[in-house]
Formats: C-alpha cells, structure tokens, sequence
C-alpha cells in the first residue's frame, strides 16, 4: 500500500478530485495548509507598515491506494493540478506498513 | 427660514391684527395661541432632530468606533479592544450625571464650570437659553454626554493591546475631570475663554469639537503611545488588522453617525444644520479620495484600509468648520485633510518609530488642527450668521470673510487644547502607573488580552 500525499493550489481542488473520482478513487482527507517552495509571496501594505506574505494558502490531499494503483494515481492527480506556472506543488509517496477499518477491523489492502 | 426671519414674518402677517387686537380681547387672545403654537411647532422640531442626533453622535462610539478599531488590531485582542470603547459609553454617563454636565455647561468662569448642575439638579424640560433656547435641557444635556463618551474612547487607539482594563478605566475617570471637561467648558461653555459665541476672551471658532474632541484626544493620544511604549515585537512581528471588513463596517457607521455629529451641532432642525450636514458629507468624501489618491501614487494600489481612513480623517477635519462653510472649501479642507493625514500616517509616523498602533494621533490630532486652522480661514458670515456686533451688522468670521487675524485665534485655541492635552494627560498616566501600573504583563500581551484580561475569545469557530 502506498500513501499518496499532494499539497496543490487550492483553486485546483475541484479538478483534482474530479478527475480521480473518474479513476476510481473515491477516497481521501483534505486539509487546508498554508506553505511556500521556491514561489515566492506577495507584499501587503496596511497605512505604511509593509509586510511580505510568503506563507500562501494551499491545500493538502492524502490518500492510501494499493501499490498497484500508486502510479495511475499520481499522473492523474498531477496532470489535473498542473498549470505550469510555479507554485503547482509537490505529490510525495510513502509505504504504508498497515491500514485498519476501525468500525470492524478489516486489515490490509481490504480496509482501503 | 431663520428663526428671526420666522419671527419678522409673523409680525408682518399679524401687524394689522395687532391693531385689532387692542380692540378685541378675543382676537389678543387668538394671536398668542397662535404665537404659543408656532413656537411649539418649532420646538418640537427641533428636539425631534436634537433626539435623533444625539442618538446618531452614540452610533459613533457603538458600534461604530468599536468595530473600527476592533477590526484593526490582531484577532486575539478584539474584544478588549471593542470593549475599550463599550465601557465608556457606560463610565462616562454616569461621570457625566454626578458632575460632568455641571463642569462642562455650568456657570461662565473662563475655564471650567461649576456645580450648579451636579447630579442634574435643575436639568429638566424648560430650556437653558444659554445654549439652546428651543428644546429641553435634558435633551442638550443628552447630547452632549455623546460627545464626552467618543472622546476618551478616540485615546484608545493608541494604547490599543497593551493597556491594563483598570489602568484605563482610572486613567480616562482623571481625563475626563482634567482635560476634556476643561477644554469643552473653554470652547462651548458660557464665558469660556476660548467661546466665540458666550463672551469668550479669545474667540475661536469650533462647531463640533475640532480642539474639544479631536485635538485633545488625538493628543492625548500621542503621549499615550510614547509613555505605554511600543507593543511587544513592533515593528518587526505582523501586527496587520485581523479584519478589515468589521473596520469597514464601523468606519461607515462613524460617517453616518457623524452627521449627528456635526449638523447635530446646530443645536436645532436648521438650515445651519442643513448646511453643516452638506458639509460634512463633502469633507468625508473628498478625504476618501485624497487619501486613496496619495497611497495610488506611493504604494501602486488604492486600498479599503485607506478609503476608509481617509473618509475619517476628513470627518475630523470638518467638524470644527462645518458650520461655518460652504461646500467648496468643504471639500477642499477634507482633500487636504485626507493627503496629510496619509502622510502623517505611513511616514512621519514610521520615522520617529513611535507605536500610535490605530492611528489616534495621526488622524484626529493631526487632522483635528488642520481642521481648526483651515476653519479660520474659510469661515464666513454667508454661513452662519450667528455673530453679529452691538449694532446688529454681521461680523466678518475667517480669512475669506477678510478677517484673517481669526487665524491666529484659531492657533492660539488648538495650541491650548494641545498644551492641555500634553499636560494633563501626562500627569495622569504618571499617577495611574504609580497607582495600578499602565501596561500589562508581558506573558498578558502574548496570550492577548481577551483571554487575559476578560477571560474570553472573540471567534469560537469550532463550536
């Protein structure tokens, strides 16, 4: 099993989740993040005080899918999220040593 | 129609009446019905527009006030920050009641009043000619309690997030006694020193409170900033406004209110009051513009926070001349208010590295004074035609009516507002910090006051 953790522009949210429904993939956690890679922020000014807001809201997918499936996930998921422009964000894959469904213990790749 | 000119109408139209009337007993008595009811009709307008008014002057303090400033400062200080504000609503009355109305309206000494309305004993429904002779005294009294509960909370925005509750509750009780009764005594009372209008020795011209109100809290304001000292990690921490729609919210509701404020100040349903309200409206308007024009052409972008102070720095410079000029200069007198006010705010400010964190200072004192300079200048009879010499004729008022040594008496009151502002409100922070101690802890300013001083929070978004 693999984690699938993405951290996208949020305006590609919708995108994203539409077109991994049309894999198949139903499944994930959303988050709400703030962060920043090489993009870099934008100045605010309020009555003089300046400030640099390099921390830019983004949000965050994570998903558990069968090895098998891990790399169909992340082109899709990255082609939808592309735009081309930096600032598109990061996909990180992880092994997953477990998974359980809590409402009757299902284990494996069957409590995906 | 002016009050006199109502009054030469009716002799005009019952003149042959009064011929008449030594004949007839029953006509003599029909006239002064009709006389009883036309001064009736007009008292009764009056206090209608007087009761709104001082309704309106309140709507500035709350909300209006408390959302301005409680949107500008950071999200765990909000309600001590509104607060601020709420509390004087309900300290200043009750100041106010005991004898605050007294030391403000009291008597005709040159600097402050006296006793004779304490606990508002003779303040009742017969007018006091003095000052408004067509509505009750209680309404006078009401509204100007509404002036004296904004003007210590305008103080607040300079201590803003630091302050101890009860260090502020002392420190705006000695104010009040000290430096804003005093100063609204000289400026409005009977016999002040500074009264143009009630036999004042250095005549200044000051509608609504351009020194009363803004020059001695945006003052006071200042020494609050440089005595408290800078928040904790100003200027290098984020301290931006945790939501400027709430401070846009409050700083329509200011503009809105203000016209109780300012066209209020006629003290009747008038064309005065007409002319003021026109004013007022001009003055906040072109202030949004110049302000929102200046920060265009220095930063690249027109922004909200900057329409909205901008709307009411010309507020505060408008009021002391907004009964006394005419729509250009109003307008003139607010674009200029907005452009220096701008510049007091995102430069001189930054260079002398002082934390007037919302901007009391630049905004009111600094607009307050040019509001009363610039009334010396634009001032005319053509306005307002309640100052007339021993024999009747109209005398000329500001620098366009060719009386321009006005300019210097309007100098000589704001200087005084601003030494009394000094002055006063330095001694009293010293004996509020030996009393109780100004500022709060430090581990108080991190948490934030909310939570450390009230034992709350403003936004509880998970429940």
């Amino acid at each position: 099993m693999k984690k699938i953790e993405a951290i996208i522009q949020p305006f590609k949210l919708d995108d994203v989740k539409e077109a991994l429904k049309g894999i198949g993939i139903d499944g994930m956690t959303i988050s709400e993040v703030r962060g920043h890679g090489r993009q870099k922020g934008h100045k605010e000014v309020y009555r003089g005080q300046e400030y640099n807001v390099d921390l830019l809201p983004k949000v965050k997918l994570e998903m558990v899918v069968s090895s098998d499936r891990s790399e169909e996930v992340v082109k899709t998921l990255a082609s939808a999220a592309r735009t081309g422009k930096i600032g598109d964000g990061k996909i990180f894959v992880y092994d997953v040593a477990e998974a359980i469904r809590i409402r009757n213990d299902d284990r494996g790749e069957s409590a995906l | 129609m002016k009050h006199s000119e109502k009054l030469c109408l009716l002799a005009f139209l019952f003149a042959p009446a009064a011929v008449w009337a030594q004949a007839s007993p029953e006509i003599q008595s029909r006239l002064s019905a009709v006389e009883a009811a036309a001064k009736s009709a007009q008292s009764a307008g009056d206090n209608a527009w007087m009761l709104v008014s001082a309704a309106l002057v309140l709507m500035m303090t709350g909300p209006g006030l408390a959302l301005f400033y409680g949107g500008l400062v950071r999200r765990k200080n909000v309600l001590a920050t509104m607060m601020q504000s709420f509390i004087l609503m309900a300290v200043v009355t009750v100041i106010w009641a005991v004898v605050g109305y007294s030391l403000a309206f009291g008597g005709d000494g040159p600097f402050i009043g006296d006793f004779r309305f304490a606990l508002l004993n003779g303040v009742g429904a017969a007018p006091n000619a003095d000052y408004a002779g067509t509505i009750p005294h209680q309404t006078f009294m009401i509204y100007q309690l509404m002036f004296a509960i904004i003007t210590p909370a305008l103080i607040c925005g300079a201590f803003a997030e630091r302050m101890k509750f009860s260090a502020m509750l002392l420190f705006m009780t000695l104010w009040m006694l000290l430096v804003y009764f005093p100063q609204a005594h000289m400026v409005w009372g009977k016999g002040g020193l500074l009264n143009a209008a009630l036999g004042g020795k250095v005549p200044t011209y000051d509608f609504a409170g351009g020194t009363v109100v803004h020059i001695t809290s945006g003052v006071s304001a200042l020494m609050c900033a440089l005595y408290l000292g800078k928040r904790l990690g100003f200027p290098s921490d984020s301290m931006k406004p945790h939501s400027l729609v709430i401070s846009f919210i409050g700083a329509c509701l200011l503009w809105v209110g203000w016209f109780g404020f300012n066209a209020g100040s006629a003290l009747a349903a008038s064309s005065l009051a007409s002319s003021a309200f026109v004013a007022t409206h001009f003055g906040a308007a072109a202030a949004a513009l110049g302000w929102v024009l200046a920060e265009w052409l220095h930063n690249g972008k027109p922004s909200v926070l900057g329409g909205i102070s901008g709307c009411v720095a010309g507020l505060v410079a408008i009021t002391p001349a907004s009964g006394f000029v005419k729509p250009f200069p109003a307008l003139l007198i607010g674009f200029l208010a907005g452009i220096v006010c701008f510049w007091m705010v995102v430069s001189i400010k930054h260079k002398f590295g002082y934390d007037d964190s919302l901007d009391a200072f630049g905004v009111h004192g600094i607009g307050g004074t040019l509001g009363a300079l610039l009334t010396g200048v634009f001032a005319t009879n053509a306005v307002n035609d309640s100052f007339k010499d021993s024999s009747g004729k109209l005398m000329p008022l500001g620098m366009v009516d060719g009386h321009a040594s006005q300019l210097l008496n309007q100098a000589i009151g704001a200087a005084m507002a601003w030494g009394l502002a000094i002055v006063g409100t330095l001694i009293i922070l010293k004996i509020c910090d030996m009393v109780i101690g100004v500022r709060v802890r430090k581990e108080q300013e991190i948490q934030g006051l909310d939570v450390s001083l009230h034992g709350e929070e403003g936004y509880i978004l998970e429940s």
